[in-house]
């Protein structure tokens, strides 16, 4: 590798570290509820403390436990949601890329309040 | 003119059954979207070896042929998004001349990623998948490196072909 290929890579590296830096701080708390969203139209919210299976569009189905959430069944071929980890912090999310699926940990309700205040 | 397109059949064939191949390794990290990709490891060799409009031909045949083949529609469309940004970014960093085979494969493998980010985001109107962006970025350099150290390897014994 050149002197060039490793500043690059380097480059790259702390830009992701960067990120994600950025990230976990703002948002490295637990929270309280997930928003699904459907092609972009909020599908409903669903409180995390809740233990709870949810259906959506018969396409795919949540589930909800110890305060996290996994997509347990998608009628896709690739199955790369389902696959995933489950999610309880904020800003995480789960994507279902056929049926445009968007489930996405929210800021809990303080946040939101302090961001008005702000 | 006959080895020309004999040469380019065979590295559409390698692209597709790498693609396929890499269907095959069952690992799942967790994370989506994240793979070696070696289907670009035939790319890369072939931006080296051939024009690049060749390159480019290769790259979206290697892309339609793969998704018709064991994927769908979406995969099509995110394929072909990720191939056609890693492509440009590596054609331009390989004509700067600065960097090595496994530093073009770096910049390809980290574009491809982003250039999937950014489509899905598109479609799904949703900025907070840029949540995924370090770890996609670390993938990319890191599937990046070990098809470029590959390519590498490749080329320096496939010295006679030439194009």
């Amino acid at each position: 590798m050149k002197r060039n290929d490793w500043i690059l890579a380097v480059t790259i590296l702390t830009a992701a570290l960067a990120v994600f830096l950025l990230y976990s701080l703002s948002g490295n708390k637990h929270s309280e509820s997930v928003t699904i969203r459907i092609d972009g139209t909020m599908y409903g919210i669903y409180d995390l403390a809740e233990d709870q299976m949810i259906e959506v569009n018969e396409g795919n189905t949540l589930e909800i436990k110890d305060g996290q959430v996994k997509m347990i069944y998608a009628d896709c071929p690739d199955q790369l949601c389902v696959h995933q980890q489950a999610i309880s912090k904020k800003y995480e999310s789960i994507i279902c890329l056929p049926n445009k699926v968007v489930i996405e940990v929210n800021s809990s309700s303080e946040d939101e309040l302090d961001a008005v205040t702000q | 003119m006959r080895t020309r397109m004999v040469t380019f059949g065979v590295f559409a064939a390698l692209a597709l059954i790498f693609s396929y191949v890499e269907g095959l390794i069952p690992i799942q990290l967790g994370i989506p979207g994240v793979k070696l990709g070696l289907a670009n490891l035939v790319v890369v060799i072939a931006l080296y070896k051939v024009s690049w409009k060749e390159t480019f031909l290769l790259a979206i045949v290697r892309v339609l042929l793969a998704g018709f083949l064991f994927g769908n529609l979406f995969s099509i469309v995110y394929s072909l998004s990720g191939s056609l940004v890693s492509l440009a970014v590596m054609m331009g960093l390989k004509r700067s001349g600065r960097f090595s085979v496994i530093g073009v494969s770096i910049a390809g493998g980290t574009a491809h990623n982003i250039g999937q980010l950014a489509v899905a985001m598109l479609v799904l109107e949703s900025s907070s998948i840029i949540y995924y962006a370090p770890m996609l970025l670390v993938a990319g350099v890191l599937t990046g490196m070990v098809i470029g150290i590959a390519a590498n390897e490749m080329l320096k014994r496939l010295v006679k072909i030439n194009m």
